[in-house]
């Protein structure tokens, strides 16, 4: 007989690489188990789409040996008869940060102070910047944490993703489960995936100092990683190791839906998909998020209601604070119904325990079970390359498992135990015998009552009640250890005080509990409590299905914000003062017709058949306000401004379409903005034109088949005079001017060098960009004030063969003027300000007027939120400032800055053909009466004064 | 023929002004001759219009307003301003003119001195009437303003001055006018760049550390009172001394409160020391009018040519939050942040115009209103018999860029030089243009 056991043993042992071998030595006589056990008469659910009942698990030491109905016990198993019990695959979390004593990264906002420290000073022969660090491996640095641990396998889960959350290129993750003992026991798999973030964590290096600077790092280290792999100049740990962890999985954690679709795009131009850890919005656009074909891990992270009982805070709760709090538990269902794959993550719960009463809401809210188990199990193991351990009950799998009383997902279920590789941990006592249900209790010397037992664990909560005469209802306490039992009550009266029982579990099936009685007076007796049925759970919990009505998705989701954008239509308008930018100057009495998005004809008794006809009779026409300097709708920092050059980063990667201000624009009869960089550095990042269609996605703002530009600056900001450690080069002007010298130089010199060497040369995203000014593909905007810097420019541009587009802010363009007008270059100006800066001293607000006169194209800019919502009326101070024609005058803030933006052959001007970019004024557009009452973006009112909607 | 004479001569000493820099543009000499302006039309700034109207002027008062093309038989210097525009002389409240000249240059920083509790502190003595910005902001229209003193809970007390003078002595109007005040506010955390932002401190703390300054304001007021009480005080007290003239109802109290909230703790905080306060900013007075009519509230509202403050907020409230007001019965002033920006005055009342303010009740707020706040009203804020002679022609409407035509401007009858460093730097380098141009 023993021998046969022990053949058995060995041959078992041999097929499971889990046996016990180790080079750990033993402090004391081993003791190896054989642990084996078989759980019987269960309900076991496989997997999502597998349920066996009445069913066996057999596990031995780490491993399931068997799943099935009707599977023979051999011997030598422990048999757990669970009868009634259900059986669930241990649950899995993708994204944590278990184990790793630094915890979770600083979270350092974009544009802090900066230290000027400009490379890394971490010790050891890796990169540049300190945010990147591929060379981080937590299996290097793990470790057990059984206090977090516990947590975390009493609600449920028995393997987890462990991310060092540190930098942009964080390194690679590592899935361990939850079991106790060595950091080596622990390990399913060493390498899960590379993970990546937008944060720089606690980097020291001043770079990046922006959401678009992040990016641009990024890019710029994944063709680095290219390159190093193919040259013998540098040693560079943090590129090797960023190279190699190109094969795994690759986890990136955003912060919100446009930064999945920030992700998404780099993902994209490096042929990287993905997976997304993000925070729970997605619902919001759930379509575009869709699009990417992303995974995702999500939280169940859900608003706390907001007090909204004191209307004067009231007022200080956003709408979309208000939305977000009612839709964020539908963000799952969302996922689902629109057919993304995704993984639940208790991450950013403030307590882990919320995590079952989160996940019910979100079921509550649509979620199906189905889809809820598989996104807590088989979803973030084959996310994590560890299918074939964890996620699911089969043969040879790791033994993680739960025991619960119900199914996992309804309300009152307990999970007993978690087992984590085949090592049991209870959770809640299992062998306590349930004793929840309603019971006829009689106390001598009270009378017949009513005890209902209820809560979890079997029973954790009692309430008495009486009928008939003093008829009374009230709560008891109730405790419990083992089969002891004592409950203590006050009936008030009949009899007066406390009533106390103590007594035990006599019978299992049916429930009853004996024992000895105390009432208040002294008097002793017994009780008896049997059971008569099950106790009806309170109807509260279902209360929510029923009153569940909710708003609708709004876009963007803010105020203002619309479930359905308006649409393009023909439009008609009639019988307005018209002024059209071209030959024909200011027509009265005309007519515009806007069609699919265009000018389809400007002039007087235009008719068209179905088109929405709108009376303009005293109000004036334009074409739409175009701000050739702006800074609004960017997400992460507008200023990248630790390097004095920047031109990798781009204003493109960070357009936030659900910046309010792109209505309150509108609301001023803007269309086109141009988002600029600013102007922290000589050379700052690339710009984006968007036109102001609010409720789209950032992607669809954007002005398509414009030119590039890219912003420069010269003067105070670039120097740092008013800020800054004052340790960044350039301090000074003549710093500033070498400066130029200095990168076109390199420029010129990398072309030649990619000509000649092609690919083996280091793609360089900031040298590009200069290249691409060098070949008249990229324009510049230069922010720039007194003549001496702008003479000095166009002397660098000159002698290094480039051009200047335009001149921003060039409040002393007035004093240079025939030098910018020689060279054809533009001036976009500020009507009126001077004197907060030395710079502006002599900023004078006939500017404008002095360079219009001398033939440069002029126009006037806001670089400011506040200002461009009455850019027409800052045009009207050229009007008051130099007697320019108020036709003219006009042009500076629509056709001239289409001009200088390369965009005048699609708006600025009435014109048939052009973008059905058109404002409707209440007065002349010039005068400080003048209000905007509709603004048309491509033939659609995204502003109408009489729909103010919120 | 006397008066077109006069007006040619005028017109040649100014031109013949341009060619010097701005350090010669001087104050104008006393009125010597009485002075008959007639055929315009005359917004008096309190509200009502006179056409065809003359003004009378002599030893810088006015002596008479006339309607109805009349004209004083006397033997007087006429100007014929007909079709023309008078308006009384715009009033900048609230401003660091004066006491800035560069924002970014530090030593040219005046209006802020450190502490909590500078009740001691008075804008007048640092008031520059050589600064260059005055003579910018004259030609739109500004000739007086109420330099103020900023920053800690008690700021001090501002002035009220005229912008053509030689020194703060012959600027002010008058001086110590009203104290200041900020109401501590808590800060409302609105989340950083990218939503990585953390708040510094929890909203309890910092309602906390609100309910801390405003006891501590409490009591600087509580004991600053006693101390006015006591008729020769053991120890002198610079700031309480400061304060008599403000519980004695000698000067204003101006307290700058936005929030619903903080203006109502304001006027009631103000109330106990038996002092109706004028409140400045007033972003959230709109929630709260049936309360500031009760109390007679005077609000110096913020510029309308600023964004909303909350996301969900109508995003024209502010340019309709002064005509709310001012239609519901309040008395408004309109105000402007900073100094150069306040030539920018008069449009800030052509916006609340447009957004729903009669246009003559508008001028009243940047006129007599605020000659009202700042307790000058007896001589200045309206062109009336009797007060100074403070007050300009224009070609045009002065509430609109594009009609703001400033031709002549008198300062208590003084014809001030309506030049300044803009025209003659425009002046200059045009003239650099038509000379290259031959």
């Amino acid at each position: 007989m023993k021998k046969i056991l022990l053949a058995i043993g060995l041959v078992i042992s041999t097929t499971f690489l889990f046996a016990q071998q180790t080079t750990f030595p033993v402090n004391g006589s081993f003791d190896t188990r054989p642990g084996m056990f078989a759980f019987t008469n269960a309900t076991i659910v496989v997997n999502a789409n597998q349920t066996l009942t009445n069913a066996t698990l057999l596990i031995k030491g780490q491993s399931i040996q068997g799943v099935g109905a009707g599977l023979a016990v051999p011997k030598g198993y422990v048999v757990i008869d669970l009868k009634g019990k259900f059986i669930y695959p241990s649950l899995i979390d993708a994204f944590t940060s278990y184990g790793l004593t630094e915890g979770p990264a600083q979270q350092r906002g974009f544009g802090g102070q900066r230290q000027s420290i400009f490379v890394s000073t971490k010790k050891g022969a890796y990169g540049w910047n300190e945010s990147i660090r591929p060379e981080t491996y937590v299996k290097n640095i793990f470790s057990t944490d059984s206090k977090k641990a516990d947590e975390l396998r009493k609600v449920g889960f028995g393997s987890v993703n462990v991310i060092s959350r540190d930098g942009i290129a964080r390194g690679v993750s590592a899935a361990v489960t939850l079991n106790e003992g060595a950091d080596n026991s622990v390990i399913l798999k060493d390498q899960t995936a590379a993970n990546y973030s937008f944060n720089k964590g606690t980097s020291s290096n001043d770079y990046p100092t922006s959401l678009m600077g992040s990016i641009a790092l990024l890019r710029q280290t994944y063709y680095d990683a290219q390159w190093y792999g193919k040259q013998k100049d540098e040693y560079n740990i943090s590129l090797d190791e960023f190279g190699k962890q190109q094969t795994i999985p690759q986890i990136f954690e955003v912060d919100g839906w446009q930064n999945i679709l920030r992700a998404d795009k780099i993902g994209k131009e490096f042929g990287k998909k993905y997976i997304i850890k993000s925070t729970g919005d997605e619902y919001q656009r759930i379509n575009e998020v869709k699009a990417t074909g992303a995974s995702l891990i999500i939280p169940l992270t859900f608003p706390k209601a907001y007090d909204v009982e004191d209307p004067a805070e009231a007022r200080n709760v956003s709408l979309s604070q208000m939305k977000g709090w009612e839709l964020a538990p539908t963000n799952p269902a969302s996922l689902e119904k629109a057919g993304i794959k995704f993984a639940l993550t208790a991450f950013g719960l403030e307590n882990s325990r919320d995590f079952w009463t989160n996940l019910r809401t979100a079921i509550e809210n649509g979620l199906t079970e189905k889809q809820a188990l598989q996104s807590v199990t088989e979803i973030p193991a084959s996310l994590l390359g560890i299918s074939d351990k964890v996620g699911s009950l089969e043969k040879g799998k790791v033994a993680n498992f739960l025991i619960s009383s119900d199914n996992l997902f309804k309300n009152g279920n307990i999970i007993f135990e978690n087992w984590v590789q085949g090592k049991r941990f209870v959770v809640n006592k299992m062998d306590v015998s349930d004793v929840r249900g309603t019971y006829n209790l009689n106390v001598d010397g009270v009378g017949a009552l009513t005890l209902k037992i209820t809560g979890t664990g079997g029973g954790s909560t009692a309430a008495i009640e009486r009928v008939g005469t003093d008829s009374v209802k009230t709560t008891a306490t109730f405790t419990r250890n083992g089969d002891w039992i004592s409950i203590n009550f006050n009936l008030k009266k009949n009899p007066k005080g406390d009533i106390r029982l103590s007594g035990y579990i006599t019978s299992a099936n049916p429930v009853t509990i004996k024992g000895e009685s105390a009432l208040a007076d002294g008097s002793t007796g017994k009780f008896t409590a049997t059971y008569k049925e099950a106790a009806k759970e309170t109807p509260k919990k279902d209360e929510p299905k029923a009153t569940l009505a909710l708003g609708p998705v709004i876009y963007p989701f803010s105020a203002f914000g619309s479930t359905e954008l308006p649409k393009q239509e023909t439009v008609l308008i009639k019988n307005g003062t018209v002024w059209t930018n071209e030959k024909d100057g200011i027509l009265q009495n005309a007519d515009v017709l806007l069609e699919n998005g265009k000018i389809k004809a400007v002039g007087k008794n235009l008719s068209a058949s179905g088109a929405k006809v709108i009376d303009a009779t005293g109000k004036h026409i334009t074409a739409g306000i175009i701000d050739e300097h702006s800074h609004i709708a960017g997400a992460g920092g507008i200023n990248e401004g630790a390097q004095s050059v920047s031109a990798e980063v781009r204003v493109a990667d960070i357009i936030n379409s659900e910046d309010v201000n792109i209505y309150r624009q509108l609301a001023g009869g803007v269309t086109t903005s141009h988002i600029l960089h600013g102007s922290a550095n000589p050379i700052g990042g690339q710009s984006q034109l968007i036109k102001l269609r609010w409720g789209k996605s950032p992607e669809e703002l954007k002005f398509v088949g414009a030119d590039g530009f890219i912003k420069f600056a010269l003067g105070e900001n670039v120097k740092q005079s008013n800020f800054g450690t004052g340790a960044r080069f350039p301090v000074t002007r003549m710093g500033v001017e070498q400066t130029f010298v200095d990168e076109f130089t390199r420029a010129k010199e990398y072309e030649k060098a990619l000509s000649v060497k092609g690919n083996s040369v280091r793609k360089d995203l900031e040298l590009d960009a200069i290249v691409e000014i060098l070949n008249n593909k990229r324009f510049i905007t230069c922010h720039s004030y007194v003549q001496s810097e702008i003479n000095m420019l166009i002397h660098v541009a000159d002698s290094l063969g480039f051009k200047i587009n335009t001149f921003t802010h060039i409040l002393e363009g007035y004093k240079v003027a025939d030098k910018m007008k020689a060279h054809g270059i533009a001036g976009s100006t500020f009507s009126d300000w001077w004197a907060y800066k030395n710079e502006v001293a002599e900023a004078i607000p006939y500017n404008g007027k002095i360079m219009h006169n001398v033939g440069i194209t002029t126009a006037f800019n806001s670089d400011d939120a506040e200002m461009a919502r009455h850019l027409n009326q800052e045009a009207g101070k050229s009007v008051l400032y130099g007697n320019v024609p108020e036709e003219d005058a006009l042009k500076f803030v629509t056709l001239n800055p289409a001009r200088m933006l390369h965009i005048d052959d699609k708006v600025g001007s009435l014109k048939a053909g052009k973008d059905a970019d058109v404002v409707i004024w209440t007065a002349n557009p010039l005068s400080i009466y003048a209000r905007a009452e509709k603004t048309f973006v491509d033939g659609i009112a995204y502003w109408d004064i009489d729909k103010m909607h919120r | 023929m006397h008066t077109k004479r006069y007006i040619l001569s005028l017109a040649l000493s100014a031109s013949s002004l341009m060619c010097f820099a701005q350090a010669n543009i001087s104050p104008a000499k006393k009125q010597s001759k009485t002075i008959a302006i007639t055929g315009a039309t005359i917004h008096v700034g309190n509200g009502t219009v006179i056409e065809n109207g003359t003004i009378l002027f002599g030893n810088g008062k006015i002596i008479s307003v006339m309607a109805n093309g009349q004209v004083p038989q006397d033997d007087v210097m006429r100007i014929v301003a007909t079709g023309k525009h008078i308006y009384p002389g715009f009033i900048a409240a609230t401003t660091n003119l004066g006491l800035t000249e560069i924002e970014a240059v530090k030593a040219t920083l005046d209006f802020q001195e450190i502490g909590d509790f500078n009740s001691h502190i008075r804008s007048i003595v640092a008031y520059n009437t050589d600064s260059k910005v005055p003579a910018t902001l004259r030609s739109n229209g500004v000739l007086m303003a109420q330099p103020t003193p900023q920053g800690g809970t008690v700021s001090g007390s501002s002035s009220v001055v005229q912008l053509d003078a030689w020194n703060w002595e012959d600027a002010a109007i008058k001086t110590d006018d009203a104290m200041h005040v900020t109401w501590p506010v808590t800060p409302r955390f609105r989340g950083g760049f990218g939503g990585f932002g953390r708040p510094q401190q929890s909203p309890e703390a910092l309602a906390e550390r609100t309910q801390a300054a405003i006891a501590q304001l409490t009591s600087f007021f509580a004991e600053a009172k006693a101390y006015s009480e006591i008729s020769k005080p053991e120890v002198i007290n610079t700031r309480f001394e400061a304060m008599k003239k403000v519980f004695a109802g000698n000067e204003k109290l101006f307290i700058a409160a936005d929030s619903q909230k903080d203006i109502v703790a304001a006027v009631n905080f103000a109330k106990k020391f038996g002092i109706t306060p004028v409140i400045t900013g007033a972003d959230e007075a709109y929630l709260v009018i049936d309360f500031l009519k009760d109390n007679n509230i005077t609000l110096v509202v913020k510029q309308p040519h600023a964004l909303p403050n909350n996301n969900d907020d109508d995003v024209n409230m502010p340019y309709k939050n002064a005509a709310v007001l001012a239609n519901a019965g309040l008395n408004v002033v309109l105000s402007i942040d900073g100094y150069w920006q306040q030539r920018n005055l008069p449009f800030m009342a052509g916006t609340v115009t447009a957004w729903g303010l009669d246009k003559e009740k508008a001028l009243s707020t940047i006129t007599l209103n605020a000659a009202k706040a700042m307790g000058v009203d007896k001589t200045t804020g309206s062109i009336e018999t009797g007060k100074d002679a403070t007050f300009f022609i224009s070609a045009g409407d002065a509430l609109d860029m594009r009609t703001n035509k400033v031709e002549q401007a008198f300062i208590q009858g003084r014809d001030i030089n309506l030049d300044n460093l803009h025209k003659q730097l425009d002046k200059k380098f045009s003239d650099k243009y038509s000379a290259e141009k031959k």
